[in-house]
Parts: structure tokens; C-alpha cells; sequence
């Protein structure tokens, strides 16, 4: 092809885009060269939705000079990244799948960070009448009892753990016209149960700071069996030994000191405390 | 909610928040990346299939117009397995980077564009054929003269792809990551704030991201308009 | 061989058509039929819509093959160009379609500039180089049409009614240009359905029918006096059927 023939508007228009295009990639290719020292974490949606990250790794990354890049999916998926060496550092709240996870050797050590609570959140009118439950569990066998709609995460996640424990232990078998699996994050799942006037189990701090609640109200908190804790967990450098662990291992141990202790406990949505630090097992 | 949405996407324009044209930057950058090795790709491959018969030819193109409804979510998924830690080209450490969305990106569309170069050079060829036949013009030959006089209906190509590309949210939600400020873009911005319930700013950035596709493919018609009008 | 003036060959090439058909979906629409094309001459190939002209002239040139038969050069096949009734032209400059066409045939890059604005002086198309083809009008189409043609050194040129979408100034100048490739020693293959033109311009007349050949004459005797009596007719302007 000949030269002159690229004076057409078309063809301007072509080698821009490539240009575009070429100056991007080299772009981005300087940007990497001198990228400050980061870890990528393998987090639950419930930590970013609140806003707690946005609020602490500054604080962490003042401190260390380490970025911490969050990967914000349900706990099953963030157990399934590290599992496969996709993450540097994992917090998650299912203590049971955190333990199992350290005894398969997936990770040396875990600890915990924080905890919050779980909330049953339904429709204003509370058709099963569950705000004036004693506990959790009647809460669920009114619901169950009155068939009302139930919105489950059905996502393997960690609030969906909790949940299906939660069931278990009240002694019902969830299944039905009106339980709905739908597969989705938490915030995905309150948007739905907006939709549809349905109950859902949240964590607090995503209830919190979620604000299209349309006729949504919490109705029953405070059961000691929605305890929610997080754990944060160093993983297994023989697993995985490409890595940052030194790196993760400090951010993990920030995570428990005072310093991050104290930012997590200042962390408040809407003039509320939405995680309680309780690295010193209190 | 929708007056909101339009107010806070206006706020969002007019205030030029520095976040939102980090995003926006970033979805631009991986899209056009993406859409350009596609097209370096594609539209070779594309003329090759209009101006060659070989066995296997037809299944070829049944395979690539298929591809051309390959669900976003499944090329993630591919790619997230090609590139994690335990796959085979886990040794790069690309999963989470913006290079893993431009590749997802690059498999959603160069199917796109490598069927429709087909039919558009195809197309052409009908018209060329003989013509180019009788000066002695062989097939190999052809590609470049052909996708060059293409070149006006080869641009509709490329904005098909790029419209798939910036407006997908699966494949890079699962290669990227959706980290802020590193792989953030519209679309998985507005998944995150979806999820948030802040429904106003999902839809507002949603605004934002028709309006900027809207802008380019605006340009490039008024280019491709000029042109037509010039070599008639 | 210069690229300014066409030498006039030796041995002027010679196209034996031995019992070609040609059929297309089962139906026969061309031949069975056998003829020559030789001599330096105007062959002007004549006959009704559907007799078949303008397959006759793609079996001749190579773009088509027949489905039986065969067509014989004798000697080794001479450098052919085709001009078609509607040019086709690349979506580009009038100069850069020239260009075109040397580079296909690998004339080193620094010579095409000047080669291909000689040929575009030749046909009168000087101030138009710079000039998107396909916006030209259809008679400065078709002479860059023939400008390219005339790059391609032929011995044989191919026009598949040339003229027919022409209007008089624009036939005149093509007609011009075909009698100039004669003239530089080219053989000429040309359809027309126009009498006149064919009057004008042929040393010899192919008259096709319902794909059948039936009159090859030269073309005094043709339009003096036919030999066959479809050719009396169509002489006289009368419907074949």
C-alpha cells in the first residue's frame, strides 16, 4: 500500500486507534516499572462494600509503603484463589472453613481480626413476625412456619455458611416456594430481597452502609449464635512459594497490632461502629 | 432515583472526579488495547477465510460466529485459569492486572471481528473478483488490497468490538479483579456499586460509560461519512 | 519491450476454441463451439442479450473454464488486460489504482510514479490523478479503466461492452483509445450490441446465438452481406428468436 493513500479521514482514524492503543500498552508497561511494593488480598465482599478497606489500608500503607490490592468475592471463591496461589493474603470470616483451610496445609497460621454480627433483615410489616422472636432459631422456624420469602446468598460464601449453620441448628431444612437461592453477593441479595419483600440473613456492616433498603428494616439482632468473626491467615510458602510472603506476613501482623487494631475499631459508617477488633481474643 | 442518577452522573462529569477518570482512563486504555491486537489479528485471519477454500473452511466459520456469543463470564474463566498461580501460564503473575483484561478482552472480540471481516471482505471480493483476477492479482495478494478498500465498513467492525468489549463485566471482573485504583473499570465499577445499593451512582457512571461509547462511535461515524463523501 | 510505445509481436497470438461448452447448474449456456481468434485485427463479438458475448470473452481471457472442451493458445499464452463494462476501480486514487497494477506486476516502486502518470497523460487524465476513482464520471472511470490496461502491456485486450453506459463524448474517447492500443499493435476482443459502433470499429464480426456460433465473418462481409440468414437479420436490425 502506498503512502499517500493514508490521508483519508478512515484511515486517520485507524492508525489513531493503534496509536491509542500502542502508547497504552507502553503506558502501562511504565507504570509497572516503578510500582510502589504491593500484595494482592483475597477478601469477602461484606469488608468492601462497608468501606472498611478504603478506610484502614491507607493507614497500613503510610506505615509499611505496601499497597494492598483487595479482590473483594464470597468466601468460597477467596478460599478457592488462594487455594491456587492467586492471592497473597486471605481475610475471611468462616472460621470453620479457616481452620480446615490451615489444616490442609493451605496456610500456616490464622488469627482473628475482627468480628461483627449477622442481622435478619425483612419487609416492615414482618408478616412471620420475627421481631419479637427470642432467638435466632424461632426467628427462622417463623419463617419457615409461615412460608414467607427468604432470600439466601446461595453462594458458598461465608454469610452463606453462617446461614445454612444457622438453619441446621433451629432444626429446618430450608427448601420451598419461598426459599430463594439466588447465587449472588450480599449486596446483589439485598437488592433482591428489596425487590421482592423477602427476609435475608446480612452482616451488619454491609446492611449498614447499604442504602437502597426501600421497605427493608432490620428486625431481629443480638442472638450470640450470629456472631460473626473474621480471620486473617498467612499462607503456606512451601504451597506457594513465588508468593509475597514477607510482605503479607507484615500486613497480617498489622492487622493485629494496636495500630491496626485501633483503625479497624475507629471505622464507622453512618456514625456506627460496624467491626469490633479482637485480636487479643477478648 | 433516575433524575438522581442523571444528576449524580452530571456531578460525576462536571466536577471531573479524579476517581472517575482514573476509571474511565482505565476502561479506555484496556478496551482500545484490546480491540487493537484483535484487529491485527482478525483482520488477516478474517480476509484469509473470504479469500481461501480449505478443508475445514466452513466448520471454521461456524466455530467463530459461534464464538461470537461466547459468554463474557466463560472467556474470564478460561483466562483466569490459563493465568492463576496454578495454571500453565501462572509464572507470568499477570491475573489481576490489567494485561489479563485486555487478553480476556482480546478472546470476546476477536471472534467478532474476524466474522465479520470475513463477511465484509467476502463481500467486497464478490464485487473485485475478476477484476483482480485479470490483472493477475494473486490470493495472497489480495488480503492487504482488500482490507484496505474495505476500510470504511471495517471501522463498523471495529466499533462492534470495541462496544462489546468496554461494555462486558464478566470476564473482567474474574481476571481483574475489580481492584481500586489498578483494575477497577465502568463496568465492574458499577457492579461494585450496585451491590453497595448506591443504585444512583451505579447508574450514574452508567451514564457516563453510554455517553463516552456513544461520543466514539459518533467520531467515527462523522469520519467514515467524510470519507464516503470523498472517494464516493 | 518499452512501456511507452507497444511493440507490434512477430507472431500475432492465435485462440483455438476446439468444442468448448460451457454450462453452469446443468444448463448448457454457452457452445458447444469451435472457432479461432487470430490475426492482428478487431474480433467485435455481436448477438443479442444472452447469446453469450460476454462468456465467450471470460472463457478466452482465463477468468472462467470451460466445462468441456478446450481453448488452446498457440505458442505461449500472450499478456492479456480485460476491460469490463462497469470498471471496477480500487477505493483510492486514480493514481494509486495505476500503481496498483505495476506493483502487481513487481515494476521496482520508484518507476510506478512515473509510469503511472504517463499512462494518466495518455488517456487525458492528468489533472485528475490526486482524484478518488470512484468519483469520476463513468467515461473518466472507464479510461482509467483503460489506462490501467494499457500498464499491463498486452497483446490481447478484452472490452466487454465498454461503451454501453457511455454517453457520446465519452464513447468517442474510448473508441479513440481502443483504435490507439490497435494502432501500438494489441489485438482487439471487443462486445458490443451497438451496430454502429461495430460498423466503426471492426475488421471482424463473431455473431453468437443462443450460445451457438453463427456467423464468423470479416466484418465488410458481415454487414455487406451475411452469410448466414440470422445474420441478415440481425444486420438489419431485425429480432432474433
Amino acid at each position: 500500500m502506498t503512502r499517500y493513500q493514508a490521508s483519508t479521514p478512515a484511515s486517520a482514524l485507524l492508525s489513531g486507534a493503534l496509536l491509542v492503543a500502542g502508547l497504552a500498552v507502553c503506558a502501562t508497561s511504565a507504570q509497572a516499572e516503578d510500582e510502589p511494593p504491593f500484595i494482592t488480598l483475597a477478601s469477602t465482599t461484606s469488608t468492601q462494600n462497608s468501606g472498611l478497606f478504603d478506610a484502614i489500608i491507607p493507614s497500613f500503607t503510610e506505615d509499611s509503603g505496601i499497597d494492598v490490592r483487595v479482590v473483594a468475592v464470597g468466601t468460597g471463591q477467596a478460599f478457592e484463589i488462594a487455594r491456587r496461589g492467586d492471592a497473597d493474603s486471605l481475610l475471611v470470616h468462616d472460621t470453620a472453613g479457616e481452620e480446615a483451610f490451615v489444616a490442609d496445609g493451605y496456610a500456616t497460621e490464622r488469627a482473628d481480626v475482627m468480628y461483627n454480627d449477622f442481622v435478619l433483615i425483612g419487609p416492615a410489616e414482618d408478616p412471620a413476625g420475627i421481631r419479637d422472636a427470642d432467638s435466632a432459631a424461632e426467628a427462622l422456624n417463623l419463617i419457615a412456619d409461615n412460608a414467607s420469602p427468604f432470600a439466601s446468598r446461595g453462594d458458598d460464601s461465608g454469610t452463606n455458611r453462617a446461614e445454612l449453620r444457622l438453619w441446621e441448628s433451629a432444626g429446618v431444612e430450608p427448601g420451598g416456594d419461598w426459599y430463594r437461592e439466588l447465587g449472588s453477593g450480599m449486596g446483589a441479595t439485598l437488592n433482591t430481597a428489596a425487590g421482592m419483600g423477602a427476609y435475608v440473613m446480612s452482616d451488619r456492616a454491609t446492611w449498614v452502609a447499604f442504602d437502597n433498603r426501600q421497605d427493608l428494616e432490620l428486625l431481629f439482632e443480638g442472638d450470640e449464635v450470629l456472631f460473626n468473626q473474621y480471620g486473617s491467615l498467612k499462607l503456606s510458602p512451601e504451597r506457594h512459594p513465588e508468593l509475597k510472603h514477607d510482605l503479607a506476613d507484615q500486613w497480617h501482623d498489622w492487622l493485629l497490632s494496636e495500630a491496626g487494631q485501633q483503625a479497624i475499631g475507629d471505622f464507622e459508617v453512618k456514625g456506627q461502629q460496624l467491626f469490633f477488633p479482637n485480636a487479643d481474643g477478648e | 432515583m433516575t433524575d438522581s442518577a442523571f444528576l449524580t452522573a452530571l456531578e460525576l462529569v462536571i466536577g471531573l472526579d479524579a476517581d472517575l477518570l482514573d476509571i474511565v482512563g482505565l476502561s479506555l486504555k484496556i478496551s482500545l488495547t484490546a480491540v487493537a491486537i484483535a484487529a491485527l489479528l482478525a483482520f488477516p485471519l478474517g480476509a484469509a477465510l473470504a479469500l481461501f477454500r480449505f478443508p475445514g473452511r466452513a466448520p471454521l466459520i461456524v466455530t467463530l460466529n459461534a464464538l461470537m456469543g461466547l459468554p463474557p463470564v466463560v472467556a474470564g474463566l478460561a483466562v483466569y485459569l490459563l493465568l492463576s498461580r496454578a495454571g500453565p501460564l501462572g509464572s507470568l503473575g499477570l491475573l489481576f492486572t490489567p494485561t489479563a483484561m485486555v487478553v480476556a478482552q482480546v478472546i470476546l472480540v476477536l471472534p467478532i471481528l474476524a466474522a465479520l471481516t470475513r463477511q465484509k471482505v467476502e463481500e467486497l471480493h464478490g464485487e473485485y473478483a475478476e477484476q483482480l483476477a485479470s490483472i493477475g492479482v494473486s490470493r495472497r495478494r489480495r488480503i492487504p488490497t482488500l482490507l484496505w478498500d474495505a476500510r470504511l465498513s471495517l471501522i463498523t467492525v471495529v466499533l462492534a468490538g470495541f462496544g462489546r468489549a468496554s461494555a462486558e463485566v464478566g470476564a473482567v471482573m474474574i481476571v481483574g479483579g475489580n481492584i481500586d485504583g489498578v483494575t477497577r473499570v465502568m463496568t465492574t465499577a458499577i457492579v461494585l456499586e450496585t451491590s453497595k445499593g448506591n443504585l444512583p451512582l451505579a447508574l450514574g457512571l452508567g451514564i457516563v460509560l453510554l455517553t463516552l461509547v456513544g461520543v466514539i462511535n459518533a467520531l467515527a461515524h462523522l469520519l467514515g461519512e467524510a470519507t464516503r463523501r470523498q472517494l464516493g | 519491450m518499452t512501456h511507452l510505445t507497444l511493440s507490434v509481436p512477430a507472431t500475432t497470438p492465435r485462440l483455438n476454441f476446439d468444442r468448448v461448452s460451457y454450462a453452469s447448474r446443468g444448463q448448457t449456456l454457452l457452445g458447444p463451439l469451435s472457432l479461432n481468434l487470430e490475426g492482428h485485427r478487431r474480433t467485435l463479438i455481436m448477438g443479442p442479450n444472452g447469446a453469450g458475448k460476454s462468456l465467450l470473452m471470460r472463457l478466452a481471457h482465463g477468468l472462467l473454464q470451460p466445462t468441456s472442451g478446450r481453448l488452446v493458445w498457440e505458442g505461449a499464452a500472450p499478456r492479456q488486460a480485460m476491460v469490463f463494462q462497469r470498471p471496477v476501480l480500487l477505493r483510492r486514487s486514480a493514481l494509486a489504482n495505476l500503481e496498483y497494477a505495476l506493483a502487481v506486476q513487481r515494476v521496482p516502486r520508484r518507476q510506478r510514479r512515473e509510469r503511472a502518470r504517463e499512462a494518466l497523460a495518455r488517456f487525458g487524465l492528468e489533472a485528475l490523478a490526486r482524484r478518488p476513482a470512484r468519483v469520476l464520471s463513468g467515461g473518466e472511470q472507464q479510461r482509467l479503466a483503460l489506462a490501467r490496461a494499457w500498464l499491463l502491456s498486452p497483446e490481447v485486450l478484452f472490452l466487454d461492452e465498454p461503451t454501453s453506459a457511455l454517453d457520446p463524448a465519452a464513447i468517442r474517447a474510448v473508441e479513440a483509445a481502443i483504435g490507439d492500443f490497435h494502432r501500438q499493435g494489441v489485438r482487439i476482443v471487443m462486445t458490443s450490441h451497438d451496430l454502429h459502433q461495430a460498423r466503426r470499429l471492426a475488421d471482424e464480426v463473431i455473431l453468437l446465438h443462443h450460445g451457438r456460433l453463427v456467423e464468423q465473418s470479416p466484418a465488410a462481409t458481415f454487414f455487406d452481406a451475411p452469410v448466414t440468414a440470422e445474420g441478415h437479420a440481425f444486420v438489419h436490425g431485425e429480432l432474433l428468436d
